[in-house]
């Protein structure tokens, strides 16, 4: 059973069509990797399934209900709880230390100030940053802070993360390592992870990868890959039945 | 210093599959197969004529192609050749199966991608295949990475950003398809 799903979801910006009946599901504990071209709509997609962009038409659903529906306060409560979020740039408060960052989710989830910055120092410890939590996070390098943000992601020990390109402000040898711990992470925590990213390298650490393209998704390598290993007969015979159906 | 990157850069175009390719257009001499070959695939390097006829005995032998009767005119040969049923299946075999993951193979794909064109076929699909080839096999070895010694990790590096330069070329060649058939139909 999936965890999230996206059920032929459009979505425009003005004249400008992003998702033009868009459909994934995403099973529990999946890590999922959604690749595209740039304005390919993989991004939309992204915002569309965390539920920071309502969709024009179509459905959403997570963990058995409808997201799409709920209003506003409801999906702001829901990506507060349920939800973490690692994008390109952090977004983290670069005034606040590492340990306000991280412990801050907590804090708006009214988890108690002293269990908050406990939880906070065990994430900081786990992802290597044990001895920057009074730092500001303005003050560290791209890594590191990019690093506080997996943190903040893991900490309310969310059902699933969104990451939007995670690594793409970082080297290769950086990106790499916060690939490695964001993903091991996540596995220890059973969470499911969706990943937009257009590098290939980045999506190789996923279970499964789709391609979006002109607003669809186009592409599953699970399917693609069986099919490449298919005798060329059962790929035709498959493609007729689609066909068939269609 | 051309003709040594075009020649190590189409040293795995297998000439036999691909002149196969070039008569499912149409049944054609060899003078005109050579012809399109040095024009497509060559690059600098010509296909001797000898080869040429060589490749097209042994085809004929295994029933890949039939040779027409001699036709009059100058040269050496001027036996129209057509692909069979079996040839037939062997090219579309050879189009549809993705090519073994493995970096510095732009020239095999290159040479898919133009006949798929060249004979209407769903070059798409076959990129698509490919992606999900070269995909697999990047995960493999981002999976070895995490498990393996450090020397194993900077060869599977080695591998990875190889894999990651031809995704770019499939993405790449992909987003080019509509002009590419444009430009080997028009040729």
């Amino acid at each position: 059973m999936s965890l999230i799903e996206a059920r032929n979801v459009h979505k425009s910006f003005g004249q400008t069509p992003a998702l033009r009946g868009a459909s994934i599901a995403v099973g529990q504990g999946e890590i999922l990797a959604i690749m595209g071209p740039s304005g390919s709509g993989k991004s939309t997609l992204l915002h569309c399934l965390a539920g920071i962009f309502a969709p024009d038409a179509g459905e959403v659903w997570f963990d058995g209900g409808r997201l799409d529906t709920l209003d506003e306060a409801a999906r702001t409560k829901l990506r507060r709880t349920a939800f973490g979020f690692v994008f390109q740039f952090g977004q983290l408060v670069p005034e606040l230390t590492a340990a306000d960052n991280v412990a801050l989710p907590l804090l708006l989830n009214r988890v108690r100030r002293r269990a908050a910055y406990k939880t906070a120092q065990t994430w900081l410890d786990k992802l290597g940053l044990g001895d920057k939590g009074g730092r500001r996070t303005g003050e560290l390098s791209g890594g590191e802070a990019q690093r506080v943000a997996v943190a903040r992601a893991l900490a309310l020990a969310p059902k699933l993360i969104f990451a939007d390109e995670p690594t793409g402000s970082l080297d290769s040898l950086t990106g790499e390592k916060v690939m490695d711990l964001l993903v091991a992470l996540a596995r220890e925590q059973g969470a499911t992870v969706v990943i937009v990213t257009h590098d290939a390298r980045v999506a190789a650490y996923a279970d499964r990868m789709v391609m979006v393209r002109d607003g669809l998704v186009s592409f599953d390598l699970g399917t693609a890959q069986a099919q490449a290993t298919a005798p060329r007969h059962a790929v035709a015979d498959s493609a007729s039945a689609a066909k068939a159906a269609n | 210093m051309r003709d040594v990157y075009t020649e190590s850069i189409f040293a795995g175009v297998s000439v036999p599959l691909t002149l196969l390719g070039l008569l499912e257009r149409e049944p054609s001499h060899g003078y005109d197969l050579k012809r399109d070959y040095d024009a497509f695939f060559g690059r600098g390097k010509q296909l001797p004529f000898g080869q040429v006829y060589a490749t097209l005995g042994r085809l004929a032998r295994d029933g890949k192609v039939v040779a027409g009767e001699a036709e009059p005119g100058d040269g050496p040969d001027r036996k129209r050749y057509a692909i069979t049923d079996t040839g037939r299946t062997e090219v579309d075999g050879w189009l549809a199966d993705p090519v073994e993951p493995e970096p510095h193979l732009q020239t095999l794909l290159f040479a898919k991608v133009t006949l798929a064109l060249m004979l209407g076929k769903p070059a798409d699909e076959y990129l698509d295949r490919q992606r999900a080839a070269h995909l697999s096999r990047m995960q493999e070895l981002t999976q070895l990475k995490r498990t393996g010694p450090l020397v194993d990790v900077l060869l599977a590096d080695h591998a990875l950003f190889h894999l990651e330069a031809d995704l770019r070329w499939i993405d790449l060649a992909s987003a080019r398809l509509t002009e590419l058939a444009e430009a080997v139909r028009k040729s």
